[in-house]
Protein backbone atom coordinates (compact mmCIF):
# COMPACT_ATOMS: atom_id res chain seq x y z
CA UNK A 1 0.00 0.00 0.00
CA UNK A 2 1.17 3.49 -0.81
CA UNK A 3 2.57 5.50 2.10
CA UNK A 4 0.80 8.86 2.36
CA UNK A 5 1.60 11.44 5.05
CA UNK A 6 -1.96 11.82 6.32
CA UNK A 7 -0.94 13.91 9.32
CA UNK A 8 0.20 16.84 7.19
CA UNK A 9 -2.30 16.37 4.40
CA UNK A 10 -4.85 19.09 3.60
CA UNK A 11 -7.54 19.28 0.92
CA UNK A 12 -5.42 21.61 -1.19
CA UNK A 13 -2.35 19.33 -0.92
CA UNK A 14 -4.37 16.19 -1.65
CA UNK A 15 -5.99 17.88 -4.64
CA UNK A 16 -2.56 18.77 -5.99
CA UNK A 17 -1.30 15.20 -5.51
CA UNK A 18 -4.40 13.66 -7.08
CA UNK A 19 -4.05 16.01 -10.05
CA UNK A 20 -0.32 15.33 -10.48
CA UNK A 21 -0.78 11.61 -9.94
CA UNK A 22 1.39 11.26 -6.79
CA UNK A 23 -1.36 8.99 -5.52
CA UNK A 24 -4.82 7.96 -6.69
CA UNK A 25 -8.14 8.48 -4.93
CA UNK A 26 -8.25 4.72 -4.31
CA UNK A 27 -4.80 4.81 -2.68
CA UNK A 28 -5.86 7.78 -0.57
CA UNK A 29 -9.06 6.02 0.52
CA UNK A 30 -7.07 2.87 1.33
CA UNK A 31 -4.70 4.89 3.52
CA UNK A 32 -7.66 6.29 5.50
CA UNK A 33 -9.35 2.89 5.76
CA UNK A 34 -6.11 1.44 7.18
CA UNK A 35 -5.97 4.25 9.74
CA UNK A 36 -9.61 3.64 10.67
CA UNK A 37 -8.84 -0.06 11.10
CA UNK A 38 -6.09 0.89 13.58
CA UNK A 39 -7.80 3.65 15.56
CA UNK A 40 -11.59 3.54 15.30
CA UNK A 41 -11.94 0.64 17.72
CA UNK A 42 -10.69 2.82 20.54
CA UNK A 43 -11.95 6.25 19.44
CA UNK A 44 -15.40 5.15 18.21
CA UNK A 45 -15.60 8.13 15.85
CA UNK A 46 -17.40 6.22 13.09
CA UNK A 47 -20.62 4.33 13.71
CA UNK A 48 -20.27 2.76 10.28
CA UNK A 49 -17.69 2.74 7.53
CA UNK A 50 -19.50 2.41 4.20
CA UNK A 51 -18.91 -0.75 2.17
CA UNK A 52 -18.54 1.13 -1.12
CA UNK A 53 -15.68 3.52 -0.22
CA UNK A 54 -13.27 2.05 -2.75
CA UNK A 55 -15.93 2.01 -5.47
CA UNK A 56 -16.56 5.72 -4.87
CA UNK A 57 -12.80 6.38 -4.97
CA UNK A 58 -12.42 4.34 -8.17
CA UNK A 59 -15.19 6.40 -9.71
CA UNK A 60 -13.34 9.60 -8.70
CA UNK A 61 -10.12 8.30 -10.27
CA UNK A 62 -11.93 7.65 -13.57
CA UNK A 63 -13.45 11.13 -13.46
CA UNK A 64 -10.06 12.73 -12.72
CA UNK A 65 -8.46 10.85 -15.63
CA UNK A 66 -11.28 11.90 -17.99
CA UNK A 67 -11.09 15.55 -16.95
CA UNK A 68 -7.31 15.56 -17.35
CA UNK A 69 -7.64 14.11 -20.82
CA UNK A 70 -10.10 16.83 -21.78
CA UNK A 71 -7.85 19.43 -20.11
CA UNK A 72 -10.74 20.48 -17.88
CA UNK A 73 -10.58 21.73 -14.32
CA UNK A 74 -10.76 19.03 -11.65
CA UNK A 75 -13.12 19.96 -8.79
CA UNK A 76 -11.20 20.64 -5.58
CA UNK A 77 -13.11 17.99 -3.62
CA UNK A 78 -12.87 15.20 -6.19
CA UNK A 79 -11.55 12.09 -4.45
CA UNK A 80 -11.39 13.83 -1.05
CA UNK A 81 -12.51 11.47 1.77
CA UNK A 82 -15.31 12.88 3.98
CA UNK A 83 -16.90 11.80 7.25
CA UNK A 84 -20.62 12.54 7.57
CA UNK A 85 -22.55 13.10 10.78
CA UNK A 86 -25.16 10.40 11.34
CA UNK A 87 -28.11 12.84 11.09
CA UNK A 88 -27.46 13.67 7.42
CA UNK A 89 -29.14 11.44 4.83
CA UNK A 90 -27.14 9.44 2.29
CA UNK A 91 -29.53 7.51 0.05
CA UNK A 92 -29.57 3.79 0.75
CA UNK A 93 -27.37 4.08 3.85
CA UNK A 94 -28.40 3.86 7.48
CA UNK A 95 -28.93 7.26 9.12
CA UNK A 96 -29.73 6.81 12.80
CA UNK A 97 -28.93 10.14 14.52
CA UNK A 98 -27.25 7.81 17.03
CA UNK A 99 -30.74 6.86 18.25
CA UNK A 100 -32.37 3.47 18.84
CA UNK A 101 -35.54 4.75 17.21
CA UNK A 102 -33.75 4.92 13.83
CA UNK A 103 -31.35 2.00 14.32
CA UNK A 104 -32.57 0.29 11.14
CA UNK A 105 -33.64 3.33 9.16
CA UNK A 106 -32.26 3.47 5.65
CA UNK A 107 -32.24 6.94 4.06
CA UNK A 108 -34.67 7.21 1.16
CA UNK A 109 -32.97 10.18 -0.49
CA UNK A 110 -29.76 12.23 -0.49
CA UNK A 111 -29.48 15.43 1.54
CA UNK A 112 -28.71 18.46 -0.65
CA UNK A 113 -25.24 18.75 0.93
CA UNK A 114 -24.55 15.11 0.03
CA UNK A 115 -25.67 15.68 -3.56
CA UNK A 116 -23.35 18.66 -3.75
CA UNK A 117 -20.36 16.84 -2.28
CA UNK A 118 -20.76 13.53 -4.04
CA UNK A 119 -22.50 14.15 -7.33
CA UNK A 120 -21.31 17.66 -8.12
CA UNK A 121 -17.78 17.45 -6.71
CA UNK A 122 -16.91 13.75 -6.64
CA UNK A 123 -16.04 13.61 -2.94
CA UNK A 124 -15.70 10.16 -1.34
CA UNK A 125 -17.95 9.45 1.65
CA UNK A 126 -16.11 7.23 4.14
CA UNK A 127 -18.88 6.66 6.66
CA UNK A 128 -21.25 8.05 9.25
CA UNK A 129 -19.97 9.49 12.50
CA UNK A 130 -21.10 9.24 16.10
CA UNK A 131 -23.03 12.05 17.79
CA UNK A 132 -25.26 12.81 20.73
CA UNK A 133 -28.67 11.30 20.04
CA UNK A 134 -30.53 13.63 17.63
CA UNK A 135 -27.70 16.16 18.21
CA UNK A 136 -28.80 16.77 21.79
CA UNK A 137 -25.70 17.08 23.92
CA UNK A 138 -22.19 18.44 24.14
CA UNK A 139 -20.07 15.32 24.54
CA UNK A 140 -21.45 12.41 22.41
CA UNK A 141 -22.15 10.71 25.74
CA UNK A 142 -25.84 10.78 24.77
CA UNK A 143 -25.23 8.50 21.77
CA UNK A 144 -27.21 5.26 22.02
CA UNK A 145 -24.10 3.51 20.68
CA UNK A 146 -21.37 4.58 23.12
CA UNK A 147 -19.13 7.61 23.59
CA UNK A 148 -16.53 8.97 21.13
CA UNK A 149 -13.11 9.51 22.72
CA UNK A 150 -10.90 12.54 22.21
CA UNK A 151 -7.85 11.64 20.09
CA UNK A 152 -5.68 13.99 22.19
CA UNK A 153 -6.57 12.21 25.46
CA UNK A 154 -8.82 9.17 25.28
CA UNK A 155 -10.04 9.64 28.86
CA UNK A 156 -11.74 12.82 27.67
CA UNK A 157 -14.76 13.58 25.50
CA UNK A 158 -14.46 14.71 21.89
CA UNK A 159 -17.20 17.27 22.51
CA UNK A 160 -20.55 17.23 20.84
CA UNK A 161 -22.88 16.81 19.42
CA UNK A 162 -20.77 16.35 16.25
CA UNK A 163 -18.00 14.68 18.29
CA UNK A 164 -17.51 11.77 15.87
CA UNK A 165 -16.86 14.07 12.91
CA UNK A 166 -14.39 16.22 14.88
CA UNK A 167 -12.54 13.20 16.31
CA UNK A 168 -12.39 11.45 12.93
CA UNK A 169 -10.78 14.51 11.39
CA UNK A 170 -8.36 15.11 14.28
CA UNK A 171 -7.21 11.47 14.23
CA UNK A 172 -6.69 11.43 10.43
CA UNK A 173 -9.62 9.11 9.78
CA UNK A 174 -10.91 11.48 7.09
CA UNK A 175 -9.71 14.67 5.41
CA UNK A 176 -12.85 16.77 5.96
CA UNK A 177 -16.20 16.31 7.64
CA UNK A 178 -19.73 17.62 7.92
CA UNK A 179 -21.59 18.32 11.14
CA UNK A 180 -24.71 20.14 12.26
CA UNK A 181 -24.83 22.97 14.77
CA UNK A 182 -27.91 23.96 16.78
CA UNK A 183 -26.17 25.51 19.80
CA UNK A 184 -22.47 24.84 19.23
CA UNK A 185 -22.46 21.25 17.99
CA UNK A 186 -19.81 21.89 15.32
CA UNK A 187 -17.72 24.55 17.07
CA UNK A 188 -17.35 23.03 20.54
CA UNK A 189 -16.10 19.60 19.33
CA UNK A 190 -13.83 21.43 16.85
CA UNK A 191 -12.37 23.32 19.82
CA UNK A 192 -11.94 20.12 21.89
CA UNK A 193 -10.31 18.18 19.05
CA UNK A 194 -8.10 20.91 17.60
CA UNK A 195 -9.75 21.32 14.20
CA UNK A 196 -11.61 24.13 12.45
CA UNK A 197 -15.40 24.15 12.63
CA UNK A 198 -17.95 26.61 11.33
CA UNK A 199 -21.61 27.37 11.93
CA UNK A 200 -22.51 29.38 8.82
CA UNK A 201 -25.14 32.15 8.63
CA UNK A 202 -28.64 30.75 9.20
CA UNK A 203 -29.97 29.73 5.82
CA UNK A 204 -26.68 29.72 3.92
CA UNK A 205 -26.50 25.91 3.70
CA UNK A 206 -29.54 23.80 2.77
CA UNK A 207 -30.91 21.57 5.49
CA UNK A 208 -32.89 19.37 3.14
CA UNK A 209 -32.06 15.86 4.33
CA UNK A 210 -30.71 16.71 7.77
CA UNK A 211 -32.81 15.61 10.73
CA UNK A 212 -34.39 18.67 12.32
CA UNK A 213 -33.75 19.44 15.98
CA UNK A 214 -34.39 23.18 16.53
CA UNK A 215 -35.55 24.48 13.18
CA UNK A 216 -34.95 28.18 13.89
CA UNK A 217 -31.39 27.34 15.04
CA UNK A 218 -30.05 24.38 12.99
CA UNK A 219 -27.32 24.76 10.37
CA UNK A 220 -25.06 22.28 8.59
CA UNK A 221 -21.41 23.28 8.51
CA UNK A 222 -17.88 22.13 7.67
CA UNK A 223 -14.96 20.74 9.65
CA UNK A 224 -11.46 21.19 8.21
CA UNK A 225 -7.87 20.77 9.34
CA UNK A 226 -7.08 24.29 8.16
CA UNK A 227 -9.22 27.40 7.78
CA UNK A 228 -8.64 27.20 4.04
CA UNK A 229 -10.01 23.63 3.95
CA UNK A 230 -13.11 24.62 5.93
CA UNK A 231 -13.66 27.47 3.49
CA UNK A 232 -13.39 25.13 0.48
CA UNK A 233 -16.02 22.81 1.96
CA UNK A 234 -18.31 25.70 2.88
CA UNK A 235 -18.11 27.08 -0.66
CA UNK A 236 -19.05 23.65 -2.02
CA UNK A 237 -22.15 23.17 0.17
CA UNK A 238 -23.62 26.68 0.46
CA UNK A 239 -26.33 28.20 -1.67
CA UNK A 240 -30.05 28.43 -2.21
CA UNK A 241 -32.08 25.29 -2.44
CA UNK A 242 -35.71 25.08 -3.54
CA UNK A 243 -36.08 22.13 -1.16
CA UNK A 244 -35.28 24.30 1.89
CA UNK A 245 -37.29 27.52 1.90
CA UNK A 246 -35.14 28.98 4.69
CA UNK A 247 -32.06 29.09 2.45
CA UNK A 248 -30.73 32.49 1.45
CA UNK A 249 -28.94 33.70 -1.64
CA UNK A 250 -25.67 35.57 -1.86
CA UNK A 251 -27.49 38.92 -2.01
CA UNK A 252 -29.90 38.38 0.91
CA UNK A 253 -27.61 40.34 3.20
CA UNK A 254 -25.69 43.46 2.14
CA UNK A 255 -22.27 42.58 0.79
CA UNK A 256 -19.41 43.61 3.00
CA UNK A 257 -16.17 44.26 1.23
CA UNK A 258 -13.16 42.57 2.81
CA UNK A 259 -11.20 44.97 4.97
CA UNK A 260 -7.42 44.71 5.17
CA UNK A 261 -7.52 44.51 8.95
CA UNK A 262 -10.98 44.16 10.42
CA UNK A 263 -11.87 45.65 13.82
CA UNK A 264 -12.24 42.94 16.46
CA UNK A 265 -14.60 43.50 19.40
CA UNK A 266 -14.15 41.60 22.65
CA UNK A 267 -17.01 41.52 25.21
CA UNK A 268 -14.68 41.40 28.22
CA UNK A 269 -17.59 41.92 30.65
CA UNK A 270 -18.85 38.47 29.68
CA UNK A 271 -15.44 36.79 29.87
CA UNK A 272 -14.17 37.91 33.27
CA UNK A 273 -15.26 34.82 35.15
CA UNK A 274 -15.84 31.13 34.56
CA UNK A 275 -12.98 30.67 32.10
CA UNK A 276 -10.44 27.89 32.63
CA UNK A 277 -7.00 29.56 33.14
CA UNK A 278 -5.67 27.97 29.94
CA UNK A 279 -8.62 29.37 27.97
CA UNK A 280 -8.11 32.84 29.45
CA UNK A 281 -4.41 32.61 28.54
CA UNK A 282 -5.23 31.58 24.95
CA UNK A 283 -7.70 34.46 24.67
CA UNK A 284 -5.05 36.95 25.84
CA UNK A 285 -2.48 35.46 23.45
CA UNK A 286 -4.95 35.63 20.56
CA UNK A 287 -5.68 39.30 21.28
CA UNK A 288 -1.90 40.05 21.32
CA UNK A 289 -1.39 38.10 18.12
CA UNK A 290 -4.17 40.01 16.35
CA UNK A 291 -2.77 43.33 17.58
CA UNK A 292 0.68 42.40 16.28
CA UNK A 293 -0.83 41.62 12.90
CA UNK A 294 -2.35 45.09 12.75
CA UNK A 295 -5.94 44.40 13.87
CA UNK A 296 -7.64 46.99 16.01
CA UNK A 297 -9.03 45.44 19.20
CA UNK A 298 -11.96 47.16 20.85
CA UNK A 299 -13.68 46.31 24.09
CA UNK A 300 -17.42 46.07 23.49
CA UNK A 301 -20.53 45.63 25.61
CA UNK A 302 -23.28 43.20 24.69
CA UNK A 303 -25.72 44.14 27.45
CA UNK A 304 -28.02 41.13 27.19
CA UNK A 305 -25.60 38.38 26.16
CA UNK A 306 -25.85 36.71 29.58
CA UNK A 307 -29.48 35.83 28.77
CA UNK A 308 -28.42 33.80 25.71
CA UNK A 309 -28.03 30.44 27.38
CA UNK A 310 -31.29 30.49 29.39
CA UNK A 311 -33.12 31.79 26.29
CA UNK A 312 -31.64 28.96 24.24
CA UNK A 313 -32.71 26.35 26.78
CA UNK A 314 -36.32 27.51 26.38
CA UNK A 315 -36.50 27.92 22.60
CA UNK A 316 -34.50 24.83 21.66
CA UNK A 317 -36.49 22.29 23.77
CA UNK A 318 -39.74 23.88 22.52
CA UNK A 319 -38.67 23.24 18.93
CA UNK A 320 -37.33 19.79 19.87
CA UNK A 321 -40.68 18.73 21.34
CA UNK A 322 -42.35 19.69 18.08
CA UNK A 323 -39.76 18.14 15.76
CA UNK A 324 -39.59 14.86 17.68
CA UNK A 325 -43.37 14.39 17.36
CA UNK A 326 -42.80 12.88 13.91
CA UNK A 327 -41.32 9.72 15.42
CA UNK A 328 -44.45 7.64 15.88
CA UNK A 329 -43.46 4.10 15.00
CA UNK A 330 -45.81 4.19 12.01
CA UNK A 331 -44.12 5.84 9.03
CA UNK A 332 -40.54 4.71 9.69
CA UNK A 333 -38.23 3.74 12.51
CA UNK A 334 -38.75 1.55 15.55
CA UNK A 335 -42.22 0.16 16.26
CA UNK A 336 -43.33 -1.36 19.56
CA UNK A 337 -46.77 -2.82 19.97
CA UNK A 338 -49.09 -1.35 22.58
CA UNK A 339 -52.68 -2.17 23.51
CA UNK A 340 -54.09 0.03 20.74
CA UNK A 341 -53.05 2.52 18.11
CA UNK A 342 -52.41 5.38 20.57
CA UNK A 343 -50.57 3.09 22.93
CA UNK A 344 -48.26 2.10 20.05
CA UNK A 345 -46.94 5.68 20.10
CA UNK A 346 -46.25 5.58 23.83
CA UNK A 347 -44.49 2.24 23.59
CA UNK A 348 -42.45 3.05 20.46
CA UNK A 349 -41.25 6.43 21.74
CA UNK A 350 -40.43 5.00 25.18
CA UNK A 351 -38.31 2.25 23.65
CA UNK A 352 -36.70 4.50 21.03
CA UNK A 353 -35.70 7.74 22.75
CA UNK A 354 -32.81 8.04 25.22
CA UNK A 355 -32.86 10.03 28.49
CA UNK A 356 -31.67 13.42 27.18
CA UNK A 357 -34.14 13.38 24.29
CA UNK A 358 -37.00 12.61 26.69
CA UNK A 359 -35.82 15.32 29.05
CA UNK A 360 -35.84 17.94 26.29
CA UNK A 361 -39.19 16.80 24.85
CA UNK A 362 -40.79 17.12 28.30
CA UNK A 363 -39.15 20.47 28.97
CA UNK A 364 -40.31 21.74 25.58
CA UNK A 365 -43.82 20.46 26.20
CA UNK A 366 -43.81 22.32 29.51
CA UNK A 367 -42.65 25.71 28.16
CA UNK A 368 -45.21 25.53 25.36
CA UNK A 369 -48.13 24.43 27.53
CA UNK A 370 -50.94 26.87 28.25
CA UNK A 371 -50.31 28.85 31.41
CA UNK A 372 -46.54 28.75 30.94
CA UNK A 373 -46.23 29.84 27.32
CA UNK A 374 -46.11 33.58 28.16
CA UNK A 375 -43.61 33.19 30.97
CA UNK A 376 -41.22 31.05 28.98
CA UNK A 377 -41.56 30.71 25.22
CA UNK A 378 -42.96 34.18 24.52
CA UNK A 379 -40.45 35.83 26.85
CA UNK A 380 -37.54 33.85 25.43
CA UNK A 381 -38.41 34.98 21.91
CA UNK A 382 -38.57 38.59 23.08
CA UNK A 383 -35.16 38.24 24.75
CA UNK A 384 -33.81 36.59 21.60
CA UNK A 385 -34.76 39.75 19.73
CA UNK A 386 -32.91 42.10 22.11
CA UNK A 387 -29.80 39.88 22.02
CA UNK A 388 -29.89 40.02 18.21
CA UNK A 389 -30.30 43.81 18.36
CA UNK A 390 -27.25 44.05 20.67
CA UNK A 391 -25.12 42.26 18.09
CA UNK A 392 -26.47 44.41 15.25
CA UNK A 393 -25.44 47.46 17.24
CA UNK A 394 -21.97 46.03 17.97
CA UNK A 395 -21.45 45.33 14.27
CA UNK A 396 -21.92 49.04 13.53
CA UNK A 397 -18.45 49.59 15.00
CA UNK A 398 -16.67 46.21 14.80
CA UNK A 399 -16.38 43.53 12.09
CA UNK A 400 -15.76 40.50 14.29
CA UNK A 401 -16.67 39.53 17.84
CA UNK A 402 -14.02 37.39 19.56
CA UNK A 403 -14.72 34.99 22.45
CA UNK A 404 -13.44 31.54 23.38
CA UNK A 405 -15.47 28.70 21.82
CA UNK A 406 -15.92 26.87 25.13
CA UNK A 407 -15.13 27.83 28.74
CA UNK A 408 -12.66 24.93 29.17
CA UNK A 409 -10.66 22.37 27.19
CA UNK A 410 -12.16 18.87 26.74
CA UNK A 411 -13.53 17.48 30.01
CA UNK A 412 -13.34 13.93 31.32
CA UNK A 413 -15.79 11.30 30.14
CA UNK A 414 -18.53 11.06 32.80
CA UNK A 415 -17.58 14.35 34.46
CA UNK A 416 -20.81 16.18 33.64
CA UNK A 417 -23.33 13.42 32.91
CA UNK A 418 -25.04 13.58 36.32
CA UNK A 419 -25.99 17.25 36.10
CA UNK A 420 -27.78 18.45 32.95
CA UNK A 421 -27.32 22.15 33.79
CA UNK A 422 -23.52 21.72 34.15
CA UNK A 423 -23.49 20.13 30.69
CA UNK A 424 -25.64 22.94 29.25
CA UNK A 425 -23.16 25.57 30.53
CA UNK A 426 -20.68 24.22 27.95
CA UNK A 427 -22.75 26.04 25.31
CA UNK A 428 -22.48 29.47 26.94
CA UNK A 429 -20.42 31.12 24.17
CA UNK A 430 -21.77 29.19 21.20
CA UNK A 431 -25.58 29.49 21.46
CA UNK A 432 -25.61 33.22 20.65
CA UNK A 433 -24.65 32.58 17.01
CA UNK A 434 -27.63 30.23 16.65
CA UNK A 435 -30.06 32.60 18.38
CA UNK A 436 -28.95 35.52 16.18
CA UNK A 437 -28.34 33.54 12.98
CA UNK A 438 -24.82 34.99 12.74
CA UNK A 439 -21.92 32.97 11.30
CA UNK A 440 -19.27 31.78 13.77
CA UNK A 441 -15.95 30.03 13.26
CA UNK A 442 -13.94 28.05 15.82
CA UNK A 443 -10.20 28.04 15.23
CA UNK A 444 -7.55 26.19 17.28
CA UNK A 445 -5.51 28.97 18.86
CA UNK A 446 -3.72 27.39 21.82
CA UNK A 447 -3.25 24.35 24.02
CA UNK A 448 -3.54 23.40 27.68
CA UNK A 449 -1.12 20.96 29.30
CA UNK A 450 -3.20 18.75 31.61
CA UNK A 451 -2.11 15.36 33.02
CA UNK A 452 0.82 15.35 30.59
CA UNK A 453 -1.54 15.66 27.60
CA UNK A 454 -1.78 18.59 25.21
CA UNK A 455 -5.41 19.63 24.87
CA UNK A 456 -6.43 22.01 22.08
CA UNK A 457 -8.30 25.26 22.76
CA UNK A 458 -10.43 27.00 20.16
CA UNK A 459 -11.27 30.68 19.78
CA UNK A 460 -14.57 31.73 18.25
CA UNK A 461 -14.97 34.49 15.69
CA UNK A 462 -18.52 35.73 15.07
CA UNK A 463 -19.31 37.94 12.08
CA UNK A 464 -22.12 39.79 10.35
CA UNK A 465 -24.88 37.90 8.58
CA UNK A 466 -23.50 36.58 5.30
CA UNK A 467 -19.94 37.66 6.07
CA UNK A 468 -18.19 34.29 6.44
CA UNK A 469 -15.35 35.65 4.27
CA UNK A 470 -14.10 38.05 6.96
CA UNK A 471 -14.10 35.22 9.52
CA UNK A 472 -12.06 32.96 7.26
CA UNK A 473 -9.50 35.68 6.61
CA UNK A 474 -9.08 36.51 10.31
CA UNK A 475 -9.12 32.81 11.18
CA UNK A 476 -6.08 32.26 8.98
CA UNK A 477 -4.24 34.85 11.07
CA UNK A 478 -4.85 33.09 14.39
CA UNK A 479 -4.88 29.36 13.55
CA UNK A 480 -2.12 27.17 14.87
CA UNK A 481 -1.38 23.62 13.76
CA UNK A 482 -2.40 21.18 16.51
CA UNK B 1 -41.84 22.80 42.02
CA UNK B 2 -42.48 20.20 39.37
CA UNK B 3 -44.27 17.20 40.82
CA UNK B 4 -44.35 13.61 39.67
CA UNK B 5 -47.93 14.28 38.59
CA UNK B 6 -46.78 17.21 36.39
CA UNK B 7 -44.25 14.94 34.71
CA UNK B 8 -47.00 12.35 34.12
CA UNK B 9 -49.14 15.02 32.42
CA UNK B 10 -46.26 16.20 30.23
CA UNK B 11 -45.35 12.63 29.27
CA UNK B 12 -48.99 12.06 28.39
CA UNK B 13 -49.02 15.13 26.12
CA UNK B 14 -45.72 14.07 24.56
CA UNK B 15 -46.83 10.44 24.24
CA UNK B 16 -43.91 8.83 26.00
CA UNK B 17 -44.33 6.02 28.50
CA UNK B 18 -42.12 6.58 31.57
CA UNK B 19 -41.10 4.30 34.41
CA UNK B 20 -41.78 5.39 37.99
CA UNK B 21 -38.09 5.91 38.72
CA UNK B 22 -37.71 8.05 35.63
CA UNK B 23 -40.64 10.24 36.63
CA UNK B 24 -38.86 11.06 39.90
CA UNK B 25 -35.52 11.85 38.27
CA UNK B 26 -37.13 13.86 35.46
CA UNK B 27 -39.05 15.96 37.99
CA UNK B 28 -35.73 16.81 39.65
CA UNK B 29 -33.98 17.55 36.32
CA UNK B 30 -36.77 19.68 34.87
CA UNK B 31 -36.94 21.59 38.15
CA UNK B 32 -33.24 22.45 38.10
CA UNK B 33 -33.35 23.44 34.41
CA UNK B 34 -36.40 25.67 34.99
CA UNK B 35 -34.62 27.29 37.96
CA UNK B 36 -31.76 28.09 35.59
CA UNK B 37 -33.86 29.43 32.69
CA UNK B 38 -35.95 31.53 35.10
CA UNK B 39 -33.26 34.19 34.62
CA UNK B 40 -35.03 35.27 31.43
CA UNK B 41 -37.74 36.83 33.59
CA UNK B 42 -35.27 39.66 34.33
CA UNK B 43 -34.51 40.35 30.64
CA UNK B 44 -35.52 43.93 29.67
CA UNK B 45 -37.75 42.94 26.76
CA UNK B 46 -39.53 46.32 26.47
CA UNK B 47 -42.59 46.43 24.23
CA UNK B 48 -41.86 43.31 22.22
CA UNK B 49 -44.38 42.53 19.53
CA UNK B 50 -44.30 38.97 18.29
CA UNK B 51 -43.76 38.74 14.55
CA UNK B 52 -42.25 36.33 12.09
CA UNK B 53 -39.19 38.60 11.96
CA UNK B 54 -37.13 39.14 8.86
CA UNK B 55 -38.09 35.83 7.30
CA UNK B 56 -41.04 35.58 4.97
CA UNK B 57 -43.12 32.65 3.95
CA UNK B 58 -42.02 30.94 0.76
CA UNK B 59 -44.56 28.75 -0.97
CA UNK B 60 -43.88 26.29 -3.71
CA UNK B 61 -46.16 25.96 -6.73
CA UNK B 62 -49.23 23.89 -6.03
CA UNK B 63 -48.35 21.48 -8.80
CA UNK B 64 -49.00 17.77 -9.07
CA UNK B 65 -45.73 15.90 -8.79
CA UNK B 66 -45.67 12.23 -9.59
CA UNK B 67 -43.38 10.30 -7.31
CA UNK B 68 -41.37 7.71 -9.21
CA UNK B 69 -42.44 4.16 -8.32
CA UNK B 70 -38.95 3.39 -7.03
CA UNK B 71 -39.11 6.28 -4.51
CA UNK B 72 -42.57 5.21 -3.39
CA UNK B 73 -41.28 1.70 -2.79
CA UNK B 74 -38.35 2.98 -0.74
CA UNK B 75 -40.63 5.13 1.42
CA UNK B 76 -43.15 2.35 1.97
CA UNK B 77 -40.38 -0.11 2.76
CA UNK B 78 -39.33 2.02 5.73
CA UNK B 79 -42.75 1.63 7.37
CA UNK B 80 -42.65 -0.92 10.21
CA UNK B 81 -45.89 -2.47 8.91
CA UNK B 82 -47.01 -2.40 5.33
CA UNK B 83 -49.97 -3.82 3.47
CA UNK B 84 -49.56 -3.52 -0.27
CA UNK B 85 -49.26 0.17 -1.05
CA UNK B 86 -50.44 1.24 2.40
CA UNK B 87 -48.79 1.86 5.75
CA UNK B 88 -50.64 -0.39 8.19
CA UNK B 89 -51.85 0.72 11.64
CA UNK B 90 -54.16 -0.81 14.22
CA UNK B 91 -57.91 -0.27 13.85
CA UNK B 92 -58.96 3.06 15.34
CA UNK B 93 -62.73 2.56 15.06
CA UNK B 94 -64.55 -0.33 16.55
CA UNK B 95 -68.11 -1.51 15.95
CA UNK B 96 -70.19 -1.27 19.07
Amino acid sequence: MKKIDLKNLTITKAHESLTKGDFTAVELAQAYLAEIEKKNGELHAYLEVYDNVLDQAGFADKAIAALKKEKKEIPMLMGIPFAIKDNILVKGKTASSASRILENYSATYDATVIKKLQQKNGAVLIGRTNMDEFAMGGSTENSAYGVTKNPHDTSRVAGGSSGGSAAALAADLCLAALGSDTGGSIRQPASFCGVIGMKPTYGSVSRYGVMAMGSSLDQIGPFGKTVEDAQIVFDAIKGRDPMDSTTISSDTYPRVSLKKKPVVGVPMHFLDKGLHPSVKKTLDETISKLKEKGYEIREITLPNIAYSLPVYYVIMPAEVSSNMARFDGVKYGLHKDGKNSIDDYFASRAAGFGPEVRRRILLGTYVLSSGYYDAYYYRANAARRIITDDFAKAFESVDIVLTPTAPSPAFKIGEKTADPVAMYLEDIFTVTANLTGLPALSVPAGCAEIDGKKLPIGMQLTGRHGDEATLFEAGKDIEIGV
Amino acid sequence: MISKKDIENLADLARIKLSDGEKESLAKDVDSILAYVDQIKAAPIGDFKPSAGAVKNVMRDDAIITTPAEDRERLLDEAPKREGDFVAVKKILSQE
